[in-house]
């Protein structure tokens, strides 16, 4: 491996290439460099704490995620007293399983009958129930997928292979900052006597946001 | 990720990969949030932010397809902490011309230290 002289103007632009191609020293991306810069800042006035920042994503990486709305929906499916709590104030019923807090706040469940499909679409930006969904898939933050959704849900859905029958009406929730819907789906045929973990597991993300159906009792062995 | 899926095969984990597509998209991700926590802005005046920066993206030609949407979001929050009066871009600036050289300066594999700038600006 060869040492290059980095004692030269690392300012220079033509240098600066030779630079991109040996591995010697470090780089960061222009993006990187913007963040660093920012944390460095908002570190030494004192608004953030790295180590709070590092909780921060550990805890969206690992800890939240749609297994939070998956417990809730199974609940919901096997409590009927649950499910009124659900129906009467869902950020409380959704507290009560200990899943709560930023962006989980103003919690509206909507719910899918044999007439009636929901789906949940944020126009503006990405509200999105994070504390019991995770953090969005990537389609959802997509402008085509949120105009879409508005002018053609029935499309939508059968892009993501879901087609309802003809009769069945589609509401589709623009969520807000102000509220966030988490849909509840039908519960499966056929799992009579399950019990709420095992019910759980068929519960998917996209399920609750109405893009697709929960995994029927065949699909998950 | 994978490290962590080992441990915890029910880890929420994107059908698309990991939820974070780069590290810094993490960061920024739990500045906002810890800026919220700290009262700098409420959430509306966030989502209004962001939102306000993926319209002027789509305007600009930005097809937006949801692989942007990081780079809408760190813009809308430099802006946002600016016009909160915390730093200006002229001070944002520096500091990314010090982080780019302590970069430079630092050998491949070791921790980048904004201290390992030649020029000790913020150091």
């Amino acid at each position: 491996m060869t040492h290059h002289d980095h004692d030269h103007d690392h300012h220079h632009h033509e240098h600066d290439h030779d630079h991109h191609h040996d591995h010697d020293h470090s780089e960061l991306s222009e993006v990187a460099l913007r963040v660093r810069a920012l944390e460095t800042i908002l570190t030494r006035k004192g608004l953030v704490d790295p180590a709070a920042l590092d909780a921060i994503v550990e805890t969206y990486e690992t800890k939240i995620g749609p297994r939070n709305g998956a417990r809730v929906v199974a609940r919901a499916w096997t409590d009927p007293a649950y499910l009124g709590r659900l129906r009467e104030n869902a950020t409380a019923a959704i507290a009560e399983l200990g899943y709560g807090g930023r962006q989980g706040e103003h919690m509206q469940i909507v719910e899918n009958t044999p007439e009636t499909h929901n789906m949940v679409v944020c126009t503006l930006c990405s509200c999105y129930p994070w504390p019991v969904l995770g953090l969005p898939p990537v389609w959802y933050k997509s402008a085509p997928y949120r105009s879409r959704a508005v002018i053609d849900p029935r499309g939508v859905l059968q892009d993501f292979g879901v087609t309802l029958p003809e009769t069945m009406q589609i509401r589709v929730w623009d969520s807000t900052a102000e509220m966030r819907y988490l849909v509840l789906p039908m519960r499966p045929k056929g799992t009579e006597g399950w019990s709420e973990e095992q019910l759980a597991h068929l519960v998917t993300r996209d399920s609750m946001i109405g893009t697709g159906l929960p995994l029927t009792p065949g699909a998950t062995a | 990720m994978s490290r962590l899926q080992d441990f915890l095969p029910d880890l929420p984990c994107d059908v698309e990969g990991p939820i974070f597509a780069e590290p810094w998209q993490a960061q920024a991700f739990a500045m906002t949030v810890a800026l919220h926590q700290s009262g700098l802005f409420s959430w509306p005046e966030w989502a209004e932010a962001l939102s306000r920066e993926i319209k002027q993206a789509q305007a600009e030609g930005d097809p937006d397809r949801g692989d942007t949407y990081y780079d809408h979001w760190l813009k809308a929050l430099e802006k946002l902490v600016i016009a909160k009066g915390v730093a200006d871009e002229e001070l944002l600036s520096a500091l990314r011309d010090a982080w780019d050289r302590a970069a430079d300066a630092t050998p491949h594999g070791q921790p980048i230290l904004l201290e390992n700038d030649p020029k000790r600006a913020f150091g």
